[in-house]
């Protein structure tokens, strides 16, 4: 196997071993992008300058037997809304094509202190609206199992990187499946944690209440140690839950006896793919070899995810990006006459397609006359979502279903008709809802394409989630399944 | 024809917290311009706001002193709209749930005291500041984005500007007790927009209520009320209305003005904001707000006229500013004469300050000084009207009295002999006022006396002239 073929805690384990410098790895990494980049375009911004030399100060430090963190030296690569100081963040959009941050984002900080190498930003939807990165202003990103064929999004760039051998993990963002889909459709371990598990402090927000950053890795327990590095509370973000400090480490081992897994029967309705649940159902059973209990059982709301999903997606989007009026930082269109005509030449240039969509749906549900028909009765439902997962979990440690209900689709396949492609949230948008943690893992291929399991968790109980996902992959081998390019 | 005017407040108070209210860049006034911003006041991509206790503090502070309610439980909303100088494009406010409501402020009038409800009073945060330059360039200023602000709305509950002026400096009066703001209308720390319509109450037929904006001081507020009551009337009496409009005050041309209309309202998209919690207040913390809050205006007065003996009137005066009670007691606590020490600090001292268009407290003397002015009163050292001039001296110099009366050897003329010695004099220029005198004219006297302390400058005691010319008149 190549270095970039292997995980995090691969190289954690030569770095310390010394079979390998954090030179070459890194230099590993540069040569594998330079080599597929072209094909896959996971990147918007390559972090190539002073990588090096940072990687060397890394080798001097584990020359003279500092104890270092586990990832340490390890290149990195972050989803293009996640703030770092003095690189490009442009949010896969033209409006912000020219905004470098002055502040990194917190958990760029606590990886910058864990010493962990940034390789590069990655593409995405713009904004992170889309689930397939083919809404990034800049281009399309493939995806490394098929280049005829979409990575998933909005991260799409960042599990293309990690699928590519161009970093070793990288952070994304979930509002509706944004991690967990593109993951899926990747042949990657996705999590998205519980709502407030990871300061957004430095998240370009989207939809604030469902936004999340988490993890993309090739491993569970290289999600383990990445989640080690970014949970926890942070003072500048009010969301983020306080006194919940864990080491995901410990979740670590193969032991599902007696766990409690249920299987809602809305997840498995006819537009999911027969070939998806059927290896969806072999994972489940996978468990059960190992002592789990499943029951099929029923979320009756779910029907609703994805309406209750984008009023209030769109609702906070169109507020949350009404600061764009390039004014102070941004694109600015030029020629303009007034103060009205920035703001609505720039807006109506700057924004893609999707977005202007969302912005203006979002404005209506917030309209006085429509505010109580759409954004208020979607916070009504969005309670009862919440409370068939409060019920489910008073039974069951867990639930399972299939992260997306097809494998990765061709290019266009889905982006003339919007319906088409929010669909691809079905199984995804309700775990946002209801603030959970869910992690999506590969449970076998469809034609060389991987499918995703998605499990998911009670509130705050990332642990679960991931020692069974754990325990499923130390009984089976798709974890260990590269793309070729 | 009697009409009735109906006038409603939206005060908006700069709170002198130390940071502004959602990040920790210094929320005090002035200062270069965009020096006093982060990534948080300046809503860059990814920032998040997170409340300021101590902002939350000084609006219960101020829902306390002004009788309100606290809500245990409000929320964070954001109002939407476009302009360059919000940089998020929304304000941070709240509006389903204030964290004060229902409260009062009593004020005084012609016919006795009269509650002003106060419907709430919630927190927000400031704009920033648009600079507009005469060739059409518009520069931004965000040092003031993110200062905290309380907004307080009141009932429709005053009649008249006067009503209005009484409540403003009421409001002003509790806000610096309690210490919270500046209070500073010319510096923008007070903000004053009226809303106001008028009741033809023999036809049942009101005017549109107007909304008037750009009131810099208390003055422009009485003025504009004012003006806008003739003109609400006016139209009542041709059968025509007002616009539903907001109205800009033209301090200078001495008129309201047209700003735009509210026929069609802005809908500001209020929502609750999903980057904050709620605002979650217990008992306890109210409690302790509760126990820590000064003494307030009202309260003052009634201890000035039991303890010092004072009139409503005088009591009031002294008590409607913080620093004005504040220099009243410290001066009392060192000389035992309160009557002369509040006749003093009503008359000569507010006089004073108010033609060097100062504050109290930046005198360039203190209470102490003051105090041994009045001391040189009581012991006779000095007249009544020598002091004033000593004490004019003390203001523009900062000169202890002591010290002026020496380089200036000015003492009171008490000896008998010498008082009788100008008074014969004067007496013997003066045998018309004599007469006059004699003929039952009391006037005269008071001329004669007058002469007499001319004649000495001023430094004769006047009770010893008094009693010394009538002897020599009888």
């Amino acid at each position: 196997m190549k270095l970039y073929d292997l995980t995090a805690h691969e190289i954690r384990d030569m770095l310390r071993k010394k079979e390998v410098s954090c030179r070459e790895v890194t230099e590993n990494i540069l040569d594998r992008i330079a080599k597929v980049e072209p094909y896959i375009s996971s990147y918007i911004t390559i972090n190539d300058e002073g990588t090096l030399s940072m990687a060397d100060n890394i080798d001097k430090l584990i020359k003279n037997g500092e104890d270092l963190g586990d990832l340490a030296g390890i290149p990195m690569a972050l989803k293009d809304n996640i703030c770092t100081d003095g690189i490009l963040t442009t949010c896969g959009s033209k409006m912000l094509q020219n905004f470098v941050p002055p502040y990194n984002a917190t958990c760029v900080e606590r990886l910058y202190n864990e010493k962990s190498i940034l390789i590069g930003k990655t593409n995405m939807d713009e904004f992170a609206m889309g689930s397939s990165t083919e809404n990034s202003a800049f281009k399309p990103t493939r995806n490394p199992w098929d280049l005829s064929r979409v990575p998933g999004g909005s991260s799409g760039g960042s599990a293309a990187s990690v699928a590519a051998g161009e970093a070793f993990f990288a952070l994304g963002s979930d509002t509706g499946g944004s991690i967990r889909q593109p993951a899926a459709l990747c042949g990657l371990v996705g999590l998205k944690p519980t709502y407030g598990m990871v300061s957004r402090y430095g998240l370009v927000s989207y939809a604030s209440s469902l936004d999340q950053i988490g993890t993309l890795t090739k491993d569970v327990e290289d999600c383990a140690l990445v989640m080690n590095v970014i949970a926890g509370y942070d003072f500048r973000d009010s969301t983020s839950v306080s006194g919940v400090a864990l080491d995901y480490k410990e979740a670590l081992i193969q032991d599902v006896k007696g766990l409690k897994i249920g299987i809602p029967r809305e997840y498995f309705y006819e537009d999911i793919d027969i070939d998806i649940k059927k290896a969806v159902y072999e994972g489940v059973k996978v468990l059960c070899d190992m002592g789990a209990e499943y029951e099929e059982m029923s979320l009756p709301y779910t029907e609703y995810n994805l309406a209750t999903y984008f009023i209030i997606a769109s609702s906070e989007c169109s507020s949350n990006l009404a600061r764009y009026d390039g004014i102070r930082y941004g694109y600015r269109a030029s020629e303009c006459k007034n103060l009205n005509d920035v703001l609505i030449k720039s807006r109506s240039e700057g924004f893609g397609e999707e977005v202007k969509r969302r912005i203006m749906a979002g404005t209506y549900s917030l309209s006085f006359g429509y505010y109580d028909e759409y954004y208020k009765r979607a916070l009504k439902v969005r309670t009862l979502i919440k409370n068939d997962f409060a019920k489910a979990f008073e039974k069951y440690d867990v639930l399972i279903t299939p992260t997306s209900p097809h494998v990765a689709f061709k290019f266009n396949e889905k982006t003339r008709d919007p319906l088409m492609m929010y669909k691809s949230d079905i199984c995804t948008v309700g775990i946002n809802i209801a603030g959970l943690p869910a992690i999506s893992i590969c449970c076998g291929f469809k034609n060389h394409l991987p499918i995703g399991l998605q499990i998911i968790g009670r509130h705050f109980d990332e642990k679960t989630i991931l020692r069974v996902a754990y325990t499923f992959e130390q009984n089976t081998k798709y974890h260990k399944k590269r793309a070729v390019i | 024809m009697s009409y009735k005017t109906i006038i409603g407040l939206e005060i908006h108070v700069e709170l002198k917290t130390n940071t502004k209210i959602f990040c920790s860049c210094p929320a005090e006034f002035g200062g270069e311009e965009n020096t006093k911003c982060c990534p948080v006041c300046l809503g860059l991509p990814g920032s998040l706001p997170v409340i300021n206790k101590k902002v939350i503090e000084f609006a219960i502070r101020a829902g306390l002193a002004l009788n309100c309610n606290i809500n245990e439980r409000s929320r964070m909303d954001r109002k939407n709209y476009f302009y360059p100088d919000l940089p998020k494009a929304y304000q941070i406010s709240q509006y389903e749930i204030p964290l004060c409501k229902e409260g009062y402020i009593e004020i005084e009038t012609e016919n006795g005291s009269k509650k002003i409800r106060i419907r709430r009073i919630h927190i927000e945060e400031d704009t920033g500041k648009s600079i507009h330059l005469e060739d059409g360039i518009s520069l931004l200023d965000y040092n003031r984005s993110g200062v905290p602000l309380i907004e307080i709305v009141t009932e429709p509950d005053m009649n008249s500007s006067k009503e209005v002026h009484s409540f403003l400096e009421n409001l002003k009066s509790i806000l610096e007790y309690i210490d919270i703001s500046d209070c500073k209308m010319e510096q923008g720390s007070l903000r004053c927009d009226i809303n106001i319509n008028v009741k033809n109450k023999d036809k049942n037929i009101e005017t549109n209520i107007v909304e008037l904006k750009n009131l810099n001081s208390f003055k422009a507020a009485v003025r504009a009320i004012d003006y806008e009551e003739k003109r609400h009337i006016d139209l009542l009496e041709h059968n025509r209305n007002t616009d539903k409009e907001t109205r800009r005050w033209n301090d200078i041309e001495n008129k309201t003005m047209k700003m735009r209309s509210k026929e069609n309202i802005e809908d500001y998209r209020y929502f609750p904001d999903p980057d904050l919690v709620y605002v979650v207040v217990d008992r306890k913390w109210i409690d302790k707000v509760r126990k820590e809050l000064p003494e307030l205006p009202r309260e003052k007065v009634e201890r000035f006229k039991r303890y010092y003996n004072l009139s409503e009137y005088n009591a009031r005066i002294l008590a409607s500013s913080k620093n004005i009670a504040k220099f009243f007691e410290d001066t009392c606590n060192e000389v035992e004469n309160s009557k002369l020490v509040s006749n003093w600090i009503i008359t000569e001292v507010l006089r004073r300050i108010k033609e060097e268009g100062i504050e109290i407290d930046k005198m360039k003397i203190n209470h102490k000084d003051f105090a041994s002015l009045m001391r040189f009163i009581m012991n006779k050292t000095i007249s009544n009207s020598m002091a004033k001039k000593i004490f004019r001296e003390m203001i523009i110099t900062g000169k202890a009295p002591q010290e002026i009366i020496e380089e200036r050897g000015l003492k009171q003329i008490t000896d008998n002999e010498t008082i009788n010695g100008i008074i014969q004099e004067v007496l013997k220029s003066n045998s018309k006022s004599i007469e006059d005198y004699r003929n039952g004219k009391k006037k005269a006297l008071g001329f004669l006396i007058g002469q007499v302390m001319k004649e000495t400058g001023g430094e004769a005691d006047p009770q010893i002239v008094n009693k010394l010319i009538k002897e020599a008149l009888s």
